[in-house]
């Protein structure tokens, strides 16, 4: 009996007829980490090639640059079959796996979960406040929210969720890690980690350009609305401050710069995808990365929105929309475009490991 | 396109050399329309396929390091021509080359650190990023920014010259003839040796087993007809750059990955299971440009390189697998090869093989004794399986007949005299300065020069 071959098997048998011509090649070794870690190589097994396919960035340069590429014979169109396989190890390494799934029509996925997650929001608040309060304008007087969402529920679901979601996000990066025949004692070594964590937060293997920049206000911006929660939350439970919180607290400030990169942020990037080369395009994953991008612009603007009218009758049902949105967010970290985050850091952990390691001799230089 | 109006220059081809020379004319003012044989997709002609520029320098420059001086480089390139070279012009190439990398940085050219398993051109070869595609790329991003004309899938079919004087050129495009006329013409066409019958009528039927490692589109025409209007002949129509890659490659257009560096790990056979020549007789680096002639002089133009389990995995990797069996007598049945007559050459390799320290990074003292011919370095018993081999063709990179050039890249008709208004840079004069051999990063040394040097004085002659 012989059904059709699973889709990862047969990708990494198409990544294999490739590198062997990038690695005779290697034209493009100056380009990004990518190919230096091909040339580390004279074969490719299959963690390599996840791993391969989670250090590329999908700029293209090397498409462009490939005097192979199609319509050559070799069709060799590089970094979309990384992008290919990079999908598939999303799949591949999602935990729990039964949740594997949630990677195929990933944006149906996750506009259904953010559907859900507003409305157990509007159901929540509408059942722990009044209409009167939760229609109502409050002052910036202390506490305001909870009048409209008890805090203790609040934390609790959240908690919840956040707990889980670094649970299935580090036992996915972890596999992913373990799949590519590394130890885990080997990610922790600091030097490696360090100087994986600078790339990841400059982009090195990026070129200067608008994608670059649009990325930045986004993961700074997420970065700066992820340290508004976190020392909202040391105001609440040390200092026993309550939200909302001052125009000019930090919490506020962080979460006002952190929102407007997450509206600027996200918007350059729908815009550039709209510009992007359909070459380098896989369109199996138009989905997973809009909805993406959406759901990190509802964030900000949600946010923003709530901040700005906080003292009007609006406030209720701003609050339930963003805390809906935030948790949509959260749920569908692990199963969403989110996942590109630690494992391309882990990828960058193994490529700087590797650069520790001996070279294989090739014969005289 | 509008073809009817008179351009100041036609730029005949489309590669590096044809593009350095649109792009400096049409920088001093000229109107310029460079018409390109490939579409688009495989425009640049051969310089698609290179990586690197030689350049001569005397301190640390862009990512070259040390120096490298203008008498070691007209060193170097005496000891690959044996001579056969215009130390005129060939001076003048290697002096133009100092102010290539600035320029073109200039118009959109990158450079990286040395390839993996380049390091020894680290001090003398500036390797553009991303390779030769690259830099045409950046060439024809800045040609269109300043305004050059660009017509894709136009052929020349003919030219029209009054005495040493060009007049109009006719193109064929999609399906239609044109006549294009133009003050000055630079011939930046490349040579002949993707037109299988110009190498079958030079070499003879080897030729029809030979690849070719670059464009199908240099057929040579505009060669061929410049040579008949009387231009001057320079080099042989039997001389070509010319590497023993794997018989398993595309006709056309296989490129760099295509070599095999084994050769000179293990031995090399014909068709006949019979050694022929000293594999390990240099570094692989200066011996490579040899094989491809070595090969296309044996029968069938066919050569296996066949290595053991000890030298798998100490090379360059190759595009395709190799060959792998447990014997030697399986290796020759899966190559098709005589069992007993193979076994009876591995038997005769290793006995003659004389005890030695192996290193593959100098010239060991590992050889054979009483062997012809030997192998003087790197001669190691071939007795460990699974065993390896690679089957090798002859494949042509470039030729080397052209037009003969002065120092203003002005073509040289029959009688010595240059062309009022007739430029030929790139590998269609070639030859000028290298006569046979090669070093790397000169063909590109040479096209970004004349290039260069053909749109300055094209648009001195338009304004004159």
């Amino acid at each position: 009996m012989s059904g059709p071959r699973p889709r990862l098997e047969a990708l990494v048998e198409e990544a294999q007829r490739m590198l062997a011509i990038c690695n005779a090649c290697r034209y493009c070794e100056g380009y990004c980490a990518v190919f230096p870690a091909v040339e580390r190589r004279l074969a490719f097994d299959e963690g390599d090639i996840h791993y391969l396919a989670n250090l590329c960035h999908n700029c293209g340069a090397c498409l462009y640059a490939c005097q192979y590429a199609p319509p050559h014979e070799f069709q060799l169109n590089f970094p979309l079959m990384l992008a290919r396989v990079r999908k598939e190890t999303y799949r591949k390494y999602a935990w729990p796996g039964a949740l594997a799934s949630a990677f195929e029509r990933n944006g149906t996925v996750v506009a259904v979960a953010a559907a859900l997650a507003i409305a157990l929001l509007f159901a929540i608040t509408a059942g722990a406040s009044d209409p009167q309060a939760f229609f109502g304008a409050h002052s910036d007087g202390e506490g305001s929210f909870y009048a409209v969402m008890p805090h203790e529920t609040m934390a609790a679901i959240f908690g919840a969720v956040f707990a889980f979601v670094v649970l299935a996000l580090g036992i996915g990066a972890a596999r992913f890690w373990l799949g590519t025949g590394e130890s885990l004692a080997d990610f922790a070594a600091s030097q490696p980690l360090s100087s994986a964590a600078w790339d990841a937060a400059v982009l090195r293997n990026l070129d200067a350009g608008p994608r670059r920049t649009f990325h930045h206000l986004t993961f700074y911006g997420f970065m700066l609305c992820f340290a508004a929660t976190a020392v909202g939350t040391i105001y609440h439970y040390v200092f026993d401050i309550r939200a909302p919180y001052p125009l000019w607290s930090l919490p506020v400030l962080l979460g006002t710069l952190g929102g407007l990169g997450l509206i600027a942020g996200p918007l350059g990037l729908i815009a550039l995808r709209h510009r992007r080369d359909p070459d380098l395009t896989d369109r199996s994953q138009s989905g997973m990365d809009a909805s993406f991008l959406v759901l990190l612009l509802l964030l900000g603007t949600t946010g923003l929105a709530l901040l700005a009218f906080r003292e009007t009758r609006a406030m209720g049902v701003l609050l339930a929309l963003h805390l809906g949105v935030v948790l949509a967010f959260f749920a569908t970290m692990p199963y969403g475009k989110f996942v590109h985050a630690p494992y391309r850091l882990a990828a960058l952990v193994r490529f700087h490991l590797e650069r520790r390691r001996p070279l294989p001799s090739i014969g005289p230089e | 396109m509008d073809f009817s109006r008179v351009f100041d220059l036609l730029v005949l081809g489309g590669g590096n050399a044809a593009l350095c020379a649109a792009i400096t004319a049409r920088e001093a003012g000229l109107s310029v329309l460079v018409v390109e044989s490939a579409p688009v997709h495989y425009r640049g002609g051969n310089s698609r396929h290179t990586r690197n520029l030689r350049a001569m320098h005397s301190g640390p420059l862009d990512v070259l390091t040390d120096a490298y001086p203008e008498e070691e480089y007209w060193q170097d390139l005496v000891k690959v021509t044996a001579g056969l070279t215009d130390e005129r012009l060939a001076r003048m190439t290697i002096r133009g080359t100092e102010s290539h990398l600035p320029w073109m940085r200039r118009h959109g050219v990158r450079f990286q650190a040395p390839l993996g398993g380049t390091l020894h051109l680290a001090r003398t070869n500036a390797f553009f990023l991303g390779g030769g595609k690259a830099l045409v790329n950046a060439y024809y991003a800045a040609a269109e920014r300043l305004g050059v004309g660009i017509s894709y899938d136009t052929e020349v079919t003919d030219l029209e010259m009054q005495g040493d004087r060009f007049v109009s050129a006719t193109v064929s495009t999609r399906g239609e003839e044109h006549r294009i006329r133009a003050q000055a013409v630079v011939a930046a066409s490349g040579g002949f040796e993707s037109n299988l019958e110009w190498l079958r009528e030079a070499w003879g039927p080897p030729a029809d087993n030979f690849l070719i490692r670059g464009t199908p589109y240099n057929m040579g025409r505009v060669l061929k007809l410049l040579l008949a209007k009387g231009a001057k002949p320079v080099g042989d129509a039997t001389q070509g750059h010319c590497v023993a890659i794997d018989a398993r490659s595309p006709k056309f257009d296989g490129g760099i990955v295509t070599r095999v560096d084994a050769v000179s790990l293990g031995i090399v056979v014909n068709r006949d299971a019979r050694r022929f020549y000293d594999e390990g007789e240099d570094f692989w680096p200066k011996r490579y440009a040899i094989w491809g002639r070595l090969v296309a002089n044996e029968p069938g133009q066919i050569a296996y390189s066949i290595i053991d389990a000890k030298s798998m995995g100490k090379f360059m990797p190759p595009v395709y697998p190799p060959l792998k069996a447990a014997s030697i007598a399986e290796l020759a049945r899966a190559l098709g090869l005589d069992a007993a007559a193979l076994e009876r050459t591995v038997a005769g390799f290793n006995a003659s093989v004389r005890p030695g320290t192996f290193d593959h990074t100098k010239l060991d003292d590992c050889a054979t004794e009483g062997l012809a011919p030997p192998k003087t370095h790197w001669a190691r018993r071939i007795d460990t399986p699974p065993f390896f081999a690679y089957p090798l063709r002859p494949g042509i990179t470039f030729t080397y007949l052209g037009v003969g050039v002065d120092d203003k890249a002005r073509m040289l008709m029959g009688d010595g005299k240059p062309s009022a208004n007739v430029f030929a840079a790139g590998e269609i004069m070639a030859g000028n300065v290298l006569g046979k051999g090669y070093l790397a990063g000169i063909g590109m040394a040479i096209g970004t020069t004349f290039g260069r040097i053909a749109g300055e004085e094209a648009a001195r002659h338009v304004r004159a």
